[in-house]
């Protein structure tokens, strides 16, 4: 029998990394600690000159929000912002925009020039609130529900069909 | 045109590695001497197409013939010449035709130095070989052709990878390659052998040199690409446990035991279905590497852009030579019937623990580096396997193989006794007892596992020089001494140097790891820090451009006891194709250790976050790398006077009466 085992090893391998290929995963991805936990506390002077600053309570509206991280230099935001503004049109879904390690007015340059999906604004110039929320790149979105809870994380930008196979059935679910 | 022509060698090269990969086989079976006569020219058909085709795309690289997507997408015209033909198997394409060309290159030599192979196993080994180039073939000309057009061709390609551009790294792959692939000729031995059904100690010799070569790339391309990590990334770090470093090792540690199991096939006749075992596993290892960087299964610093597509045919590839190969190996081990015997006190025995302890070794590192995907794939969340999980396992398996490491060269063949060894070590022990209980109580009383490494280390260098004072009988006739140590054979020296060498690394490793002293400050120019009695005074930073990037470069005057050594210099880079930031650590080796600084971003107000270190004798890694290399070395040149002997029957006789100079590896 212990000839057969290095055969029955190899089998069982090939096996796994078929597995692991066929299925829809990206090795990058880290599944996030955070989902089911109330999101990290924070607060944040508002992109908007004069508006008063981002903070935690205003994720608890009772109804879902998505928070949006992005940056101007980061080109895969440019690829999502399309989908932002038709989740924050199409959908009426409240969005969040967190400018990350983005100052101000290149931030501000990026939604004169895109259109500005996000019903409030945040500056996370250090980046100290992306870490407490383990952001691992931009763009990165969280759907927050009603009571200030993180449900889910969208990891990477919203494009082709992610939003309605990955992100909108999530929203549903809340909703 | 150069492109197409590259493109049209691969196909015919492709057909004649079809035509070596199956009539040599119908000859062999048939007892047809000029089908097995085939393989010989196919091979070296094969071999000079693959060149031919790897010199267009060299050609495409070095004139910056953007019309190749392969060099549009991984070259630029500012990037200096050595980088542009770097740049030729700096990518998955290029890297593919790179392993072509080896894999062809290594089964000419074996046609081209195997004259004295019985020509039906000449062209078993040689057909097994070419249905490796079939699979290497159809891979790149069905999924990652390199001579792919782009038309409209750009005006300028997008750069390779900046981490890439560096004189490390542009030998770091091909020297890997050179282990990984040369690796495949020890496997064809064995399938082929297992095709005849019949192990022979002939076989063990045939079959060591090759191995013998391909684990001294294997090392060497490791090494360079621990070297490398360390003056590059810039966190002092040299090795990561990544499961792409974990790729590379594995095959080393079956190259490793392959290497020993050898030569008890080659001296008892016994152990020989485990060596042909070694030997497929090996070479399953080097393209275990080549699909986890290829595949996207993994994530890692050295992975590939991948596709499905790829990853896919690689599998079924893989599946198909290895769970061949197992399988052939399943059918036929019965047969390999183990033929002479040893004493459990002998040096088979030794060679048999250390088999034992490599290959358990080995395994550890394959549970540890897919434990992470077999938790995802049973659902269980992600996790990751880290360092202190193979530091544990290399600690708890090392040990014992580094004492028995000592015994082993001092054991007598076939029926030995530990009594006799273990008078010979004495002095080994003691001075390995003395070194760690010295370290214990200067460090009061702390780094209990560092003396216990350092203990080892030590024992492993003093039974090394006790091996050759009693190999060359220096104390009981110490007049002839001198002439019996130039007497000595090669492969004895190589033997001495590989296992010194390995007491020299684990010296480094252990002095390293406990003693680096670090600090991480922001200092302003004019600043002075001290770190391990060496005096860093911070001159500030100038900036400076290089041909394709620019660099801020910092300036750090040392001096110890106001005596000035040397000016560090580390850079911080930006590569303008692609853009990308790249540390340069500056590093000055002394005696003792390493000075190593890094300069990091600016802190404002002309200050700057920077991070020094001394880093004590690490340079005995890779001085250690360097000893085993020389070791293999030698000991090939040795070989390679007695594998040139005419067949028949002075080989034969010479195995019957093994030479005195066996000793090695």
């Amino acid at each position: 029998m212990q000839r057969f085992v290095p055969l029955i090893v190899v089998a069982v391998l090939v096996m796994l990394f078929l597995g692991m290929m066929l299925s829809d995963r990206n090795p990058n991805e880290i599944d996030s600690v955070l989902i089911g936990r109330p999101a990290p506390e924070f607060s944040l002077p508002s992109l908007a000159e004069g508006a008063a600053p981002l903070t935690t309570a205003d994720l608890k509206t009772g109804e879902p929000v998505l928070v949006n991280f992005f940056a101007s230099w980061c080109v895969p935001c440019r690829a999502e912002h399309e989908n932002l503004m038709i989740l924050a049109g199409k959908y009426r879904v409240p969005v969040i925009g967190i400018a990350y390690k983005n100052e101000a007015d290149k931030a501000r340059g990026f939604l004169t020039e895109l259109g500005n999906p996000f019903s409030k604004t945040g500056l996370d110039l250090d980046g100290r609130v992306g870490i407490d929320w383990g952001v691992s790149g931009v763009p990165e979105t969280f759907l927050i529900d009603g009571e200030g809870v993180i449900r889910y994380r969208h990891w990477g930008p919203i494009v082709g069909s992610s939003l309605e196979e990955r992100l909108l059935p999530q929203l549903e679910a809340l909703q | 045109m150069i492109g197409e022509i590259g493109q049209f060698s691969l196909i015919v090269a492709l057909a004649f590695a079809l035509v070596g990969a199956t009539l040599p086989h119908v000859g062999a079976h048939r007892g047809n001497i000029r089908l097995m006569a085939l393989a010989d020219r196919a091979v070296l058909a094969q071999f000079l197409m693959a060149v031919t085709a790897f010199a267009a795309l060299t050609y495409a690289f070095v004139t910056s013939d953007f019309s190749v997507v392969n060099v549009a997408a991984n070259s630029h015209s500012l990037k200096p010449m050595l980088y542009k033909i770097s740049g030729v198997w700096g990518n998955h394409e290029g890297s593919l035709l790179f392993w072509v060309l080896i894999l062809t290159l290594f089964g000419a030599l074996v046609s081209w130095r195997g004259k004295n192979l019985p020509l039906r196993f000449r062209s078993r080994v040689l057909a097994v070989q070419s249905l490796l180039v079939v699979g290497f073939l159809s891979f790149i000309l069905f999924t990652s052709n390199p001579f792919l057009r782009l038309d409209p061709a750009p005006l300028d390609g997008s750069g390779l990878n900046p981490l890439l551009q560096d004189p490390g790294l542009a030998f770091h792959p091909p020297m890997l390659y050179l282990g990984y692939v040369g690796l495949s000729i020890a496997f064809s031995f064995a399938v082929a052998a297992l095709l005849e059904g019949e192990v022979t100690p002939l076989w063990a010799r045939w079959v060591r040199p090759w191995a013998l070569l391909a684990w001294t790339f294997l090392t060497g391309g490791i090494a360079l690409g621990s070297w490398w990590a360390y003056y590059e990334l810039g966190w002092g770090g040299w090795w990561f446990w990544d499961p792409v470093e974990n790729a590379s090792f594995m095959p080393w540690l079956a190259a490793t035991a392959l290497l020993h199991s050898a030569i008890v096939v080659e001296k008892r006749d016994a152990l020989k279905s485990w060596t042909i075992l070694l030997a497929i596993v090996a070479f399953s290892f080097s393209l275990l590497g080549t699909f986890l960087v290829r595949s996207g299964v993994i994530t890692s610093v050295h992975a590939f852009a991948t596709d499905p597509a790829r990853g896919i045919f690689i599998l079924g590839f893989l599946g198909l030579v290895i769970g061949g190969s197992m399988a052939l190996y399943a059918w036929r081990a019965p047969k390999l019937v183990p033929g002479g015997l040893f004493g459990i006190v002998s040096r088979e025995s030794g060679l048999v623990l250390n088999n034992i302890f490599l290959s358990t070794f080995a395994a550890v590192v394959l549970v540890g580096t897919l434990y992470p995907l077999f938790v995802e794939a049973a659902g269980a969340g992600q996790i990751t396997v880290g360092p202190p999980f193979f530091e544990f396992a290399a600690m708890i398996l090392m040990s014992p193989l580094i004492v028995a490491l000592g015994f082993g060269p001092l054991l007598s063949w076939k029926r030995g006794k530990l009594s006799r060894a273990a008078q010979i070590a004495f002095p080994a022990l003691v001075v390995a007892l003395v070194a760690a209980t010295v370290l214990v109580w200067k460090t009061s009383g702390g780094y209990v596992m560092t003396a216990f490494g350092f203990g080892l280390a030590l024992w492993l260098l003093a039974s090394v020089l006790l091996e050759i004072a009693g190999r060359i009988k220096l104390w009981q006739a110490p007049a002839r001494a001198l002439s019996r140590l130039t007497k000595s054979s090669r492969a004895q020296w190589g033997m001495s140097l590989a296992h010194g060498g390995l007491g020299i690394m684990l010296l480094g490793i252990t002095i390293s790891e406990a003693f680096t002293s670090e600090q991480l400050l922001v200092m302003a120019p004019g600043d002075t820090a001290t770190v391990a009695g060496y005096d860093f005074k911070f001159d500030g930073v100038a900036p400076v451009a290089g041909p394709n990037y620019s660099a801020v470069r910092g300036f750090f005057e040392v001096s110890e006891n106001g005596e000035t050594m040397t000016t560090l210099m580390p850079e911080d880079r930006v590569y303008t194709n692609p853009v990308m930031n790249t540390t340069e650590a500056a590093i000055y080796p002394l005696l003792p250790g390493d000075l190593y600084a890094v300069v990091g971003e600016a802190a404002g107000a002309g200050r700057w976050s920077v991070r020094l270190y001394f880093k004590p004798l690490i340079s005995g890694i890779w001085l250690g790398a360097i000893m085993m290399m020389i070791g293999g070395i030698l000991s090939l040149s040795d070989r390679r006077l007695r594998i040139g002997m005419p067949a028949g029957k002075r080989a034969v006789v010479s195995v019957k009466q093994p030479l005195q100079s066996e000793g090695a590896v």
